[in-house]
């Protein structure tokens, strides 16, 4: 391990299927905002004030909680050039930083490649769910993929200890660069010996971890608790990415149970991992990014939201400078954009910012271009 | 013996390349049909017998009846039990070229329509082909011609039409069209448009129609790719078939997905093909048959470059999958508990109805990361260990046939044959011997016997070698 344990890290947490901004950080005293919403509004003695105009959903207590002790940075009205209401191409756009071109690049990987340029660390990046997402992925980065970290590893169904060490001595010199002259031997070298030394290193994880927080049974929490065990385990890892199932917070229909539950678990889970960052001394490293893929529609179809633009994303840690940043955009129906909120902020200023600030990086050669900073970061 | 060998080691090559691989008695089977005959009954599927009771199937999920729901699912269980294996994969190659993605249609019966044209006309001329695909409802809608109008294009599947589904933006380091070409390609197609609109959930029950509208089109004359007149879509498509450029773009896709990775296609205009002559011969065979794919791919799969090509390709999660499972002889029939099947695939990278962009998926290295290999290699070994998967016993019982004892270089050998012909670098084969070999003389007739088999199985579908098809 090369890196110490002050290194900035960050965690990054995916709402995937585009949450609700309109009804996440409501504009309660916007007479607009009942009538687009008949059904779905949250009546204004409920929303979490933040100021006498907007505030958070009454499910996201825990990271209210956090927001008044200054510790989370909400960035209104970010979006991106061109909006697509398509949640695949939107999110490879988060991914990517690239809204006009296709790209296979993630912005954490070109950041992970300048982390660790000499690839010294093979947990330098680790994920939790399934499948990695584009974000993490760039050429020669290697980043470790766990759906369950009590039970990661490569040929797990081989049963018997003894059986499975021998499976993994032979796996790791059948996967030497020397042997075999496959078209891309090298890399599927690189990447199957990285992925089972990973798995060595991680696996340890959960014994070294105590903790008297307790996540909740979701399969979001649970994957939180991952991060909080990787990152209190002390492997150097410097970014940790998880997120929700794919298409969880696209609610096109019934939005009032399932969007409530939703952020319930989310805030929850984020707010334990604060804590339980706290618990072992480790709050003041970690910063975390909280993002969806674009915002939903303004106007309500009657029991859910269609698919939107502008939307809102959060900051979270001990080094974040808490508050509104951003403008809200307006809901006066002229200045909608094709019935959806206005983005007014680049999603790529709030990777600058982060990129800068936070992790001390060139935020310009990562995102291949030049953004305008926010001052979030402490 | 020898001669036998080979034969079905090329067998298996053809299978794993033009269906999703076969298990070995079928591999002999057809070896002694011949390759030819083979080839010609690939390229024949029978039209109404595909080999699949599917009647049964629908019974037993019965969204599958109307594609209301599982559509992914249908798709996968046509993969693996289809006997018309080649008609499969054209659907799959069209699906990863002429790209809908369910994400944004979010109808099933019209992206069902869209697989059973591929099915119907996906070894038939190119023209035809392109015609169809230009009035796929969920095409229409996905790349939004819908909102195309007169004196209002969207020049979006125009555009696409061109740079992603028949020429590619260059070639030989040449652009192949401008923008004024896509200007006009749109007016031509403006007033292709679609009944029923696709909706969003939850009301998409029904399939989207394909509609002209005559009042929408744009009348005025269009100078398309050096042509003028007032041309429909369906000229532009005339058009667009006779050019050398198309000629190249669909043969690098041919060799790219038969024969061995290819460049991205974004590359393309700057990446010559890696082997020329054989994307000659293709691109000959195209203007020869009046741009007939089956043709192409009778040419294709006759040749030496072809036959030559084995373990050429990193296998696609999808092919990985079904591959496994027809090889373990799982899902022959429906079951409950499919849905995990599909969720495997994505898991891999590969999710059908969901190509990433409209540019399809990245090929070759590129399904290929920590997490993905990982997934990869405990899916196909949690699959191949399980010596109760009728696939399996058979390659225990195969190789107790041998006698009561088997060296373990032998059982190597075999259960690497019996997977169809995989060929390990002699280093692994070494090292796989030497851990059978760690468990004494292996005795065939013993309870024990099966255990090393699946672990040895487990083992082969790990290396690097059974990555590659």
């Amino acid at each position: 391990m090369t890196a110490t344990k002050k290194d900035p890290v960050l965690v990054v947490l995916q709402m995937s299927g585009a949450y609700d901004a309109l009804n996440t950080i409501i504009p309660y005293s916007d007479p607009l905002y009942k009538d687009y919403r008949p059904h779905l509004k949250v009546e204004p003695e409920e929303v979490l004030a933040i100021d006498d105009k907007v505030g958070f959903h009454p499910a996201m207590a825990p990271i209210k909680d956090l927001y008044d002790e200054g510790k989370v940075a909400v960035i209104q009205g970010i979006g991106y050039p061109n909006p697509i209401r398509s949640h695949f191409r939107s999110m490879d756009i988060w991914h990517t930083a690239e809204p006009t071109k296709m790209s296979t690049e993630g912005w954490l990987g070109r950041a992970i490649q300048d982390l660790d340029p000499n690839k010294e660390n093979v947990l330098t990046a680790v994920n939790f769910g399934r499948g990695l997402p584009r974000a993490l992925a760039a050429p020669g980065v290697s980043v470790a993929s766990v759906g369950n970290l009590e039970t990661y590893g490569v040929l797990t169904g081989i049963d018997g200890e003894d059986q499975r060490a021998d499976a993994l001595d032979i796996f790791s010199r059948m996967y030497s660069p020397m042997v075999g002259s496959g078209p891309i031997n090298d890399y599927l070298s690189q990447t199957g010996l990285d992925a089972l030394k990973g798995a060595d290193i991680l696996r340890t994880a959960p014994e070294i971890y105590s903790s008297s927080i307790e996540y909740g049974g979701d399969m979001f929490s649970q994957w939180v608790k991952n991060v909080a065990q990787v990152h209190t385990a002390g492997f150097g890892t410097r970014v940790l990415y998880t997120g929700l199932n794919p298409g969880a917070f696209d609610t096109h229909a019934n939005q009032p149970t399932s969007f409530a539950k939703l952020w319930g678990e989310v805030s929850r889970a984020t707010n334990d991992l604060y804590q339980d960052l706290k618990e072992h001394d480790a709050n003041q490293e970690v910063v975390i990014l909280l993002f969806t893929e674009f915002g939903r529609r303004v106007q309500e179809n009657g029991s859910g939201t269609d698919h939107g633009s502008g939307s809102v994303a959060f900051v979270m840690g001990d080094a974040v400078k808490g508050g509104l940043y951003g403008e809200y955009p307006s809901l006066e129906p002229d200045k909608l954009d094709e019935g959806d909120l206005r983005w007014n902020n680049d999603f790529r200023s709030t990777y600058a910012t982060i990129l800068d600030k936070w992790l001390g990086l060139d935020d310009k050669a990562v995102l291949q271009g030049e953004f305008e900073q926010f001052d979030f970061i402490k | 013996m020898a001669n036998d060998n080979h034969d079905i080691a090329l067998m298996a090559h053809l299978m794993r390349r033009a269906g999703f691989g076969a298990q070995y008695a079928e591999l002999e089977a057809r070896a002694a049909k011949g390759y030819e005959a083979t080839v010609d009954e690939l390229l024949n599927p029978e039209v109404n017998d595909n080999g699949m009771d599917l009647d049964l199937a629908e019974r037993c999920f019965i969204e599958w009846s109307h594609h209301t729901r599982g559509l992914p699912e249908y798709v996968a269980f046509r993969f693996i039990n289809s006997r018309n294996q080649l008609e499969e994969k054209m659907c799959l190659f069209w699906h990863g070229i002429l790209c809908t993605a369910d994400s944004k249609t979010q109808s099933y019966p019209t992206s069902y329509d869209e697989i059973e044209m591929f099915r119907q006309y996906g070894m038939g001329s190119f023209r035809d082909l392109l015609l169809e695909i230009s009035k796929d409802p969920a095409m229409i809608f996905f790349l939004d011609n819908c909102l195309s109008h007169k004196g209002a294009i969207n020049e979006n599947y125009g555009r696409e039409l061109l740079e992603l589904f028949s020429m590619g933006v260059g070639m030989d380091g040449e652009f192949n069209y401008t923008e004024d070409d896509v200007k006009e390609c749109a007016r031509a197609f403006t007033g292709w448009t679609i009944a029923n609109n696709v909706p969003g959930q939850p009301y998409g029950r029904y399939a989207a129609k394909f509609v002209y509208n005559p009042d929408d089109h744009d009348e005025g004359d269009k100078t398309f790719l050096g042509e003028t007149g007032n041309f429909n879509g369906e000229d532009i498509v005339d058009i667009i078939a006779k050019q050398p450029a198309t000629a190249r773009f669909i043969s690098r896709h041919l060799y790219s997905y038969f024969v061995a990775d290819e460049a991205q296609v974004p590359a393309w205009m700057e990446t010559p093909p890696r082997d020329m002559d054989t994307i000659k011969m293709l691109e000959d065979e195209y203007f020869r048959s009046g741009y007939n794919i089956k043709s192409m791919l009778r040419v294709l799969f006759r040749s030496d470059a072809f036959k030559n090509a084995r373990f050429q390709r990193v296998k696609s999660p999808i092919e990985t999958v079904i591959g496994t499972l027809r090889l373990v002889g799982d899902w022959t029939e429906p079951k409950p508990g499919f849905e995990f099947i599909f969720d495997e695939m994505k898991h891999m990278g590969q999710e059908i109805f969901n190509p990433p962009s409209v540019e399809g998926w990245h090929t070759g290295r590129e399904w290929i990361d920590g997490g993905t290999l990982v997934h990869r290699i405990n899916f196909t070994a949690d699959f191949v260990g399980d010596v109760k998967q009728p696939g399996v016993r058979g390659i225990v019982e195969e190789l107790a046939n041998r006698g009561p004892v088997i060296a373990p270089e032998d059982m190597v050998d075999d259960t690497c044959r019996l997977l169809g012909h995989y060929e390990l670098a002699d280093e692994t084969r070494q090292m796989l011997a030497a851990g059978m070999a760690k468990h004494g003389t292996l005795h065939t007739d013993t309870a024990e016997f099966a255990d090393r088999v699946s672990e040895l199985l487990q083992m082969i579908v790990a290396t690097k070698e059974y990555i590659y098809a």
